[in-house]
């Protein structure tokens, strides 16, 4: 080999690193995030430490902010198990946003129409199924188009994310409007709300089964593999028998109907009724959840609830210590940063000249 | 009533205006994806833009008190957008490019980190300016106004439809041309084109992937932001408030799909937005409720989408390559 040509970096795969090491570049990279985060706040004046302990306490310090930081955590951890699926096909699904608020829109529906006419329970779980139905249509249709004509999916599901907020917001000044003139949708029947459990709305067991059977589903069942294979390759997929169309179709289904139901849980258990910011970017940030958590739904417990520990902190911090609450968007998007950089040194070793015989050895 | 306030005429000249931070965002996300990298972080660009831009305006005022220049404003105020939109770029780039992360993912964290880093710039000068940012009214004619003189903004109909608009609307149409030149008949924008098709084959013709790649994203989400500053100091009134840019970076990334990723198209593209975006202020149609119109824009994006899926033409396709990462030993 000639010293001259060689660059004086050169990449290359990597696998087979063990998963303790795995686990401390992450941990690493999750370190210089939070780092980073105490320059900014020693950019703007105030002292880092008592801004993560303030972010700490007003999290998880009372009972009632506990509370609250879990109402946070549970639409992001059940839009990312959403998003599993689709990630793992490699179907870019960034529509989760418009899924959500389709779900709430068909939830909304039977809350508004059907409280009186339906039995408590009854009308509860026939919310549910509305609001998986119109979320696991809503994802059905670029599905669709992707697999019939190969539609790029990642813009059409952008763009369907805005045609349902903007449905809502018709839905809000028009059709459902309680009180002419408010733009607001009547508060649900108290029949049509979520009962609590130890002080926050179920949708937390429901989110935390889901996680369960997210993570059997992808790892023990035939249909779990049939995505994994799509993921790979879909010539590998086809070359085996498998219908690839029907696999994306139903697994957006499926994906769909998880944010659809998410989105019930919130307009019913949080918001006690529809509006048109029903998702308020969950659908966004739940991909970044699941992405970090290498499309694990257990890994994904931890992070939705460390996202949920930032956004409830800052708002402490901004009543507490005058810093504007969007000081969490940052924060989160420094960790995504770094997490998302971070995976490079686990994919990838980096070789500089003169350290190849060291390479060859290895 | 002359024929300078007729309602076509109007109609026209708001949505030209409505259109021009969509004109910017969307001719710099061009570049970017004809690179082959989706940047989805263009809302967060946009609002870094807006941020620093309006920021550079106020503290050179400040600074230079009575005897601001409102020639210098601007630039300052284009430059500092440029520059913010390029970090966040820059960030984006690295980590894509350099790192081979995912690019959807990291344009969303882009988008989350860039709103959020807008919001506290802004809320952070609102705050420290004790009360509100506003730069005085001398200085935000400069900005809103048309620089060209009243004899000629008074010609009927080509003295409003040509003259009338704001500097920014000029400086985003040259942008528009000269990234059209540059793409298709300059030797470097072939060389962009081919990374963003094939950087396969690219990479083995001897063009430099990664040079071109970081180019295009960082110059592109410099040029995007510029749109966000454009915002804030013409639609919004040179004030920052809590709806920011209200999805200004997302109606961009639907305009570029809607331009099939041509520069050209991309100027009558952002006045129809700009114009579906008023609409519902300006026309009443019995049977469309006027709240539906705001999402006339993606709807036809949709189609637009769905329809050149469907031909199949190979001019009208995204570039091949967009949104994935390229590693030289992966093929």
């Amino acid at each position: 080999m000639h010293e001259a040509n060689t660059p004086l970096i050169r990449l290359a795969k990597r696998d087979g690193m063990s998963r303790g090491k795995m686990w401390a570049i992450r941990a690493a990279a999750f370190v210089v995030a939070i780092l980073i985060g105490a320059v900014v706040f020693l950019l703007i004046g105030n002292n880092p430490i008592s801004a993560y302990g303030t972010i700490l306490t007003g999290s998880l310090g009372k009972k009632t902010a506990i509370r609250q930081t879990v109402r946070i955590a549970i639409p992001l951890l059940g839009t990312a198990l959403a998003i599993a699926p689709c990630f793992k096909m490699k179907f870019w699904n960034i529509g989760a946003e418009g899924q959500i608020t389709a779900g709430a829109v068909g939830a909304a529906y039977f809350a508004l129409f059907w409280a009186d006419k339906l039995p408590g329970p009854v009308l509860l779980v026939v919310m549910a199924i509305a609001g998986a139905l119109f979320g696991g249509i809503w994802a059905l249709i670029p599905a669709f188009f992707k697999t019939r004509w190969g539609t790029n999916e990642t813009l059409f599901t952008l763009m369907m994310n805005y045609i349902a907020i903007g449905i809502v917001n018709w839905l809000q000044g028009g059709p459902w409007e309680g009180r002419p003139g408010s733009q607001i949708i009547p508060q649900y029947d108290s029949a049509a709300v979520l009962p609590k459990v130890l002080g926050v709305h179920c949708g937390w067991i429901i989110v935390l089964a889901l996680t369960v059977l997210m993570y059997f589903y992808m790892k023990y069942t035939k249909q779990g593999y049939e995505i994994a294979v799509v993921g790979e390759s879909e010539n590998t997929a086809r070359y085996a028998g498998m219908n690839v169309g029907r696999i994306v179709m139903r697994t957006m289904f499926l994906s769909g109907a998880i944010s659809g139901l998410v989105g019930f849980i919130v307009s019913s258990g949080a918001d006690n009724t529809l509006h048109s910011g029903v998702a308020a970017g969950v659908g966004f940030t739940a991909i970044t959840v699941a992405w970090l958590a290498q499309l694990n739904p257990f890994a994904m417990v931890g992070i939705s609830a460390l996202l949920a520990v930032l956004e409830k902190g800052a708002d402490t911090l901004q009543t507490q210590m005058q810093v504007p609450a969007s000081i969490s968007d940052i924060i989160t998007g420094v960790v995504l940063f770094c997490m998302l950089g971070c995976e490079f040194f686990i994919n990838y070793r980096v070789i500089l000249r003169g350290h190849h015989k060291e390479v060859t050895g290895a | 009533m002359s024929i300078n306030q007729s309602f076509l005429v109007l109609l026209i000249s708001a949505a030209v205006l409505n259109g021009t931070p969509l004109l910017f965002g969307t001719v710099g996300e061009i570049l970017s994806e004809k690179a082959g990298n989706l940047n989805l972080g263009v809302e967060g660009m946009m609002y870094m833009g807006g941020a620093l831009g309006l920021g550079a305006a106020f503290y050179y005022e400040q600074a230079a008190g009575g005897s601001a220049n409102g020639i210098v404003a601007v630039v300052l105020a284009i430059l500092f957008a440029f520059l913010a939109g390029a970090f966040g770029a820059l960030i984006y780039a690295f980590l894509t490019i350099s790192l081979r992360a995912n690019q959807n993912v990291t344009g969303l964290a882009l988008a989350i980190f860039g709103t959020g880093a807008g919001q506290f710039i802004g809320e952070y000068m609102r705050v420290s300016a004790g009360g509100y940012v506003a730069i005085s009214n001398a200085l935000k004619d400069v900005f809103a106004n048309s620089p060209f003189p009243a004899a000629l903004r008074g010609l009927p109909v080509v003295g409003p439809l040509i003259f009338g608009y704001n500097i920014f609307v000029y400086v985003g149409v040259i942008i528009a041309v000269a990234m059209a030149w540059f793409l298709t008949r300059s030797r470097a924008g072939l060389h962009l084109r081919s990374v963003g098709e094939s950087p396969a084959t690219a990479d083995a013709a001897g063009i430099n992937i990664t040079r071109y790649k970081y180019l295009a994203t960082v110059i592109g989400g410099g040029i995007s932001a510029i749109g966000g500053m454009v915002y804030i100091m013409t639609i919004a009134g040179c004030v920052w408030n809590h709806e920011g840019l209200s999805g200004e970076g997302w109606l961009a990334v639907a305009l570029v799909i809607f331009c099939l990723w041509r520069p050209l198209n991309a100027i009558w593209g952002s006045v129809l937005f700009g114009a579906l975006m008023i609409l519902y202020m300006r026309l009443q149609l019995p049977f469309i409720p006027s709240q539906l119109y705001k999402i006339l824009p993606y709807v036809v994006t949709v189609i637009v989408l769905v329809a050149v899926s469907m031909r199949k033409k190979r001019e009208n396709q995204p570039p091949a390559s967009l949104g994935n990462a390229y590693f030289r030993e992966d093929r």
